[in-house]
Order: structure tokens, then sequence, then C-alpha cells
């Protein structure tokens, strides 16, 4: 059974440094104020794994959350490079960050394998790609049947998932809608689950064959309303493009970063203190 | 006395309407984000009402009317015939052969259509890191057929890129055969300048068409390797009335729609 539980007693109970950490959501459902509740609680040494790392992950690898990254598209989607991820990678600040690279074909069968309890992965890949040089998990194997050679690459078994959610019931039972990534594949994949969610309701009222996550699957349950904000919740509010193009600027230099970090996420209590904050900061800069 | 005319138009719209006309109505098209979607987009909207759009993060058959930021915005799922996981997008859609054509970018494209969008420099020691794979390796070997677009520059064109993360014909000795791979791989390379295609024999890219107002010497001028030339060139048809407004209607629709916060 899911636990119904504040996001700071969340993180606190099931993230622990040195834990690997798949916080997904593919340019929906983001969950941005887990990001930030890591944070602020000093997280170190995590190994970070996401399909397509964005503003959450660039914000934790430049507060020295991470010490690896596993993943298979690392930018700003149509703004640009992450450059927090770009300066771990390249100068190695404010920690040298190990990364394991892949396709999203390998990642998403990874996933699939690890929610099905397979050591591995096996899919049509990796044909005369130059990450197979660099990546020792990427192996080959003949098909028993067919003696095709076809890519393997082990099962994601992470310590912890973090999703968001449109809704969840008071059961701790979760739903989601829309583009939905590798998130349900993300959370039966891993040992324990945090998943914020916009509201918690009476009754679901999922249809049949809907994507629903049953309590039993899922360690905790957090109501953080606008919780993926700049992402986006469909049927809730879109993705604020905006935002997303000015973190470009905001990340640029360390100095600039750290000092947003410490005034909007470290100085806040919470995502809801964070969004009053940046608001405020919003309407200074008009 | 010589009047210079001008075009009415950019180069960028020229590749893109070249890269738009390169889709057939019907057909199953696999959307990178960027040019590729703004190419795809414009087909969809004149010459090709029924072609199928598919995007990596689920969404299929979408008729978005702005252009996405993000390969996952909300306008690709509302419009769409159906929104599936990511794990399905790549097993049942793509690599169960499902895709007529992989529409994609690149920041590196080499003489035998190879595609680099990992790193400049060497891997270990980047000079400058992109960001990375995606879904273009198993779109570059699972789709039956790509097209590529891309500005063209010497920077961009290169001899060899230095990394492969997607394939085109290797090194044109070693084939997309030997490796196990069935589909026919780019059939065209679309720029701001002309169309470059590989050559049946070689695989090695060749330049066929010019666009209007562009001459051999400035094409050859910005590609990293001597560039040969197919024996008759084709000049691309300048965008027609319909084509460049609903290009620019989309681009306008777009851009408000990206400085708003949605």
């Amino acid at each position: 059974m899911a636990e119904i539980t504040s996001l700071n007693e969340a993180v606190a109970g099931l993230i622990h440094d040195g834990d690997s950490v798949a916080m997904e959501g593919f340019t929906h459902l983001i969950p941005h104020a887990a990001g930030h509740e890591i944070i602020r609680q000093r997280r170190r040494n995590l190994t970070l794994i996401r399909m397509t790392p964005d503003i959450v992950y660039d914000q934790m690898i430049g507060m020295d959350c991470a010490r690896k990254l596993t993943f298979s598209w690392g930018g700003n989607p149509g703004v640009g490079s992450l450059s927090r991820l770009r300066e771990a990678i390249e100068t190695g600040w404010p920690h040298p960050l190990e990364i394991e690279e892949h396709s999203h074909a390998a990642m998403a069968n990874a996933y699939v394998a690890g929610a099905a309890n397979l050591p591995c992965a096996i899919f049509r890949g990796y044909r005369g790609n130059d990450l197979t040089k660099y990546n020792s998990s990427i192996k080959y194997i003949d098909c028993p049947f067919t003696g095709e050679r076809l890519a393997a690459v082990p099962a994601i078994r992470p310590d912890v998932a973090v999703i968001h959610a449109q809704k969840a019931d008071r059961r701790g039972n979760v739903l989601m809608w829309g583009i939905v990534g590798v998130q349900k594949e993300a959370v039966l994949a891993s040992r324990r689950s945090i998943v914020t969610v916009e509201e918690i309701v009476d009754s679901l009222d999922a249809p049949p064959n809907a994507v629903v996550l049953p309590t039993w699957t899922v360690s905790a349950v957090c109501k953080v309303p606008g919780g993926s904000h700049p992402s986006y919740a469909m049927g809730y509010y879109g993705r604020d493009n905006v935002f997303y193009r000015r973190w470009d600027s905001i990340s640029r230099s360390r100095e600039k970063f750290t000092n947003w970090i410490e005034r909007h996420v470290l100085g806040t209590k919470d995502f809801a203190g964070f969004r009053r904050s940046i608001a405020a900061d919003n309407e200074g800069a008009e | 006395m010589m009047v210079t005319i001008e075009p009415g138009y950019t180069s960028d719209e020229m590749m893109t309407v070249a890269a738009a006309r390169m889709l057939r109505d019907r057909q199953v098209c696999f959307v990178g984000i960027g040019l590729p979607s703004a190419a795809s987009n414009l087909a969809r909207l004149t010459h090709a009402p029924d072609i199928v759009l598919i995007y990596e993060s689920g969404t299929i058959g979408t008729h978005p009317d702005i252009l996405p930021l993000s390969i996952g915005d909300g306008v690709l799922a509302e419009t769409s015939v159906a929104v599936v996981s990511v794990p399905e997008m790549f097993t049942y859609w793509l690599q169960g052969g499902r895709i007529d054509v992989g529409f994609l970018a690149a920041a590196q494209l080499d003489r035998f259509a190879n595609i680099n969008t990992t790193v400049i420099g060497d891997y270990l020691n980047p000079k400058v890191r992109l960001p990375g794979a995606g879904g273009a390796p198993e779109i570059a070997t699972s789709a039956n057929e790509i097209l590529i677009i891309i500005r063209q520059s010497k920077r961009a064109l290169v001899e060899k890129v230095d990394f492969i993360t997607s394939i085109g014909f290797l090194d044109g000795v070693q084939t997309r055969a030997d490796l196990g791979v069935t589909t026919a791989g780019p059939r065209a390379v679309v720029t701001d300048l002309g169309i470059l295609a590989p050559d049946p024999v070689t695989h090695e890219l060749t330049l066929v068409g010019l666009h209007p107002g562009v001459d051999v010497e400035h094409v050859k001028a910005e590609t990293g390797w001597p560039l040969r030339v197919a024996p008759k060139l084709e000049i691309t048809s300048p965008p027609t009335d319909t084509e460049l407004s609903v290009l620019r209607d989309l681009n306008t629709r777009s851009a408000q729609a990206h400085k708003a916060v949605g």
C-alpha cells in the first residue's frame, strides 16, 4: 500500500545518498517538485537515470547531487544544451560526472526488462553506432531460432523511481494519461517509488485499460499541485515554454545558477514556496 | 540594365519547402524535432493531408496546429489519433517495421550520410557535448527510408563525422546489409542550398539539385569534402504562394504560442 505523505517525508525516507534514482517524464509530467526536494535535502552521489534529462536534472547535477548519469538524450528541447550537464561532463564541475549513454530504444527496452524481472533487454538496434565503443554494457546476442544478431543491454533496476501523475485516490492508486512515456515501466522496475500528483480524489473513475499504478506498487503518494511545472500536466496546465527558454540564461554561468537555486529552491520550504518565489521574481523583472 | 530581384523568400524557407515536397500523402513519417517537424507539418498542411505523423513521445497520427517546441508538447497528444507509451513506440511501431520515412536532422553529416548528434571532438574529451542519440540510431535502421534536413556549411557537412550516432552508408565500403540492416537508408539530404543524394553505386552524397539562384561553386565551398556533382542538376521550383503562406502562418502561430505560458 502506498503511504500518502508529504514530499519532504517521502524523499527523506525513500531516497538515500548513493541510490540509483529514475525520475522519468517525456516532456510531460516531469517530477520537478521532487527534484527540488532532493536538492533541498542535499542528496549526494546519486546515479541519475532518465531517457531525456532536461532542466530538473541540470539543476540536480549543478547542485552536486549526482555521480553518474544514465541517459539517451540530454538537452533543453527546442532551446539548446543543458549548461550544467555540459559543464559537469566537459570540466567536472561541481563533480566529475560518469556517463552511461544509450539510445532511446535501448533505454525503453531496458526499463521494460526491469519491470518484467528479466536480466536484459533484447532488441534490433545499435547497428554501426559508435556508442558501442564507449558503453561496455552494450552487447550482442544471436537469436537461438533465426540466428539474427540482436543488441542486448542490462535491465534497468533503479533503487527508486520518481514520477508525477495527474491523480491518485485516497488509497494511493495512481492514474495518468496523455504522453505517459516510460513511467509505468520505471515504477515497476524499481524497488521503491514516489509519485507526486496534482490531486487526490475519492474515486479515480479510470476507464478500463487506463494507465493505473495500483497502490501496492507504489511506496509513497504526495499531493503537489503544479508539481511538474515548468513541464505540464495534461488536463491541468500547459508547458511553460517561456521558463524553458529562460533556463538557458539562468544556467549559463555557475554564479547565476547557484544564486538562482539558493534563492528559489534552497531558500524556500517547498514547491509552493518555490512557485511564489519565482513569480515574485518575474513581477520584479517586469 | 541589370535588375536584381529579391526572391521574396529565405533560404531556410526554400529548404523547408523542398523537404516538405519529399513527403508523399499517406506515408507514415517518424518526425524528428526542429527542422523535420516544420517540413513534415508543412507537407501535411499542403499536398499531403493524409500523411501520418508520428513523434517518438508516443503520438501517432498527430495534427498539431502549431509546431511543438519539444517532442512531447501537449498539442501533439491533444491532436493525435492515438498516444502510446514510449516502449510501445520503439517496439511495435518503429522496430515493428511500420514506418515508411524517418525524417532526421543532424549536427554533423558526412560524405556517406552518417549522422552525428553526440559530440564534436573526442567522445572522452569533448570539444562540444551535443544532446546525444535519442531515437535516431534505430530510426536510421528501422524506418524504410530516411530523409535528412540540415543547413549547409563546411562545419556541418564533413568528410567524416566525429562520432556515428546514426548510420547512413558507413564508410562506403562496409554496407548496411553487412550489419544486418535491411532498410534503404538515406534517400536525400535537403539543405538550404540544394539537394544531395547518395550515388546509387558508391553511396557517396552527390549534389543532384540546386535551389534557385544558388551556384555549384557556392555549394562546393560549403561542403567539407570534394563534392561530386550529378551530370544533370535539377533546379528546385521556388516556393509557391500557398507553400509560403502556410509555412509563415505556421511559424507565426508557433512563435506566438511559445511566448505565452500554456
